[in-house]
């Protein structure tokens, strides 16, 4: 059974569905008990840091999320769950994080006339031996590069994280849930970590 | 580097899908779950429906078929058309869909994008914008409502700028002029609000052949495009689209 943390960012229904795609059954939950028990915790999000650093809180979460991140049991932040990961975030005049990972998260520049957000599919290197798949991303802010970074992607002329890995803590910017095949496939590893 | 978007547009009626020419003479296409599947497995980078008779009609949003969509496809939707509330917009993006695209809602009230982007971030509210050509707008647009029936009086490129501040995540350009006429993309008005707005700008109403797409890439600066008729027909497939678009040196996205 794997659990997605509910702590109000976002709706959980394309990662619900890409998982039972794949035969898996999910469980949404915002208690903490149930995350610190549970065999797999998917940490997903949209929308801004800020807010979902006081839901985390107010639910009484953070040192759940922070624990089972921690824990070596298989764990996936995906888009702002991935980015509260790091250890602090630019967004809503600067948030502190959960420090799973050391890095920062920033603000595309806002120069050099590129759309913000960046929306739509970008190539990911660094997963698959010698070739760069497209996955699926949506975003303002951006975590930098740190040790764990697997997967990099360009825009707006940055370099940043898309997919961090420890283990079996994983971690990505772009939506797997969305990203088609590709992005099932992604999901299934994980799944077998 | 990031792909420009394909994005086939299917026009729901009463649970099928159906193409018309400027917003008029609907044909039956299809089963809309079916033909989601189809063009997320054949290369479509993202799909939206629009309920085009839901607000004419008054008709609630057929949430059932948005949860199928989204059991059935790994790819984004925007769901448009009928959405009247913030709280339609919040079923809609439960049931599954990424976004959710507002347009006379928007005319008539403003505030639905500020509370939109609020409550589900900037990323799910898409303005759609239909303008027609009019010599009394300072860009050469103004914008229309309820599928061309109603005239605003807006400017096409304020509205837009006025919406992006506000916080809409991404503009729909549907040129009502353009719209059906398989005669390419109405470039002028999707380059006025490419440059004007910092958000992605999809073109929409008017492609007919893949190269139109190239038009509105290269001379309109969208960052995706809607096909309808050029697909739906069969007459090209999005692999085709995205040849031509590659040909042309386009960044797309390639394998699916």
């Amino acid at each position: 059974m794997t659990v997605l943390v509910d702590y109000g960012a976002g709706n959980m229904t394309s990662v619900r569905n890409a998982f039972a795609a794949l035969g898996e059954d999910t469980m949404v939950t915002r208690d903490p008990a149930v995350v610190a028990a549970a065999d797999r915790v998917v940490f997903p999000g949209v929308g801004a840091a800020g807010s979902a650093m006081a839901n985390l809180r107010a639910a009484g979460l953070v040192e759940s999320v922070q624990t089972a991140a921690l824990s070596g049991k298989p764990f996936l932040g995906i888009c702002l769950g991935m980015q509260i990961l790091f250890s602090h975030s630019e967004e809503d005049g600067g948030v502190e994080c959960l420090d799973v990972f050391g890095g920062r998260v920033r603000r595309f520049p806002s120069y050099g006339g590129f759309k913000i957000p960046e929306m739509g599919w970008n190539t990911v290197e660094g997963l698959h031996d010698g070739s760069a798949p497209e996955f699926y991303f949506v975003h303002s802010y951006y975590a930098e590069i740190v040790p764990e970074t697997a997967g990099v992607t360009e825009y707006a002329n940055v370099r940043f994280t898309a997919m961090a890995r420890r283990g079996r803590l994983w971690a990505c910017q772009f939506h797997p849930e969305k990203s088609g095949r590709i992005g099932l496939e992604l999901l299934k590893e994980w799944l077998a970590c | 580097m990031l792909t420009k978007r394909v994005i086939p547009c299917l026009d729901v009626r009463g649970g099928r899908v159906t193409k018309g020419v400027k917003f008029k003479n609907n044909i039956d296409l299809g089963d809309p779950v079916e033909m989601a599947v189809r063009y997320s497995e054949g290369g479509a980078d993202e799909l939206v429906f629009y309920d085009i008779t839901a607000s004419a009609e008054g008709r609630p949003i057929d949430i059932a078929m948005v949860e199928a969509v989204a059991r059935a496809v790994r790819i984004p939707f925007a769901v448009g058309g009928g959405v009247s509330s913030l709280a339609d917009m919040e079923r809609v993006i439960l049931a599954g869909a990424e976004k959710v695209s507002v347009n006379s809602l928007a005319v008539r009230n403003p505030q639905i994008i500020v509370e939109g982007a609020r409550e589900f971030g900037a990323q799910c509210v898409v303005l759609g914008m239909d303008p027609v050509k009019s010599e009394r707008k300072p860009s050469g647009y103004e914008i229309t409502t309820r599928g061309c029936r109603d005239f605003t009086g807006m400017d096409a490129v304020e509205w837009a700028r006025r919406a992006a501040e506000l916080g809409a995540g991404e503009i729909v350009v549907n040129s009502v002029d353009a719209d059906g006429t398989r005669n390419g993309f109405e470039l002028a008005i999707t380059r006025l609000v490419a440059d004007a707005v910092g958000v992605p700008v999809v073109a929409s109403g008017g492609a007919g052949v893949p190269v139109h797409l190239v038009d509105a890439f290269k001379a309109s600066h969208a960052d995706a495009a809607i096909v309808a008729g050029m697909v739906h027909t069969g007459d090209y497939s999005i692999a085709d689209i995205k040849r031509t678009l590659q040909e042309a040196g386009l960044p797309v996205r390639m394998s699916w």
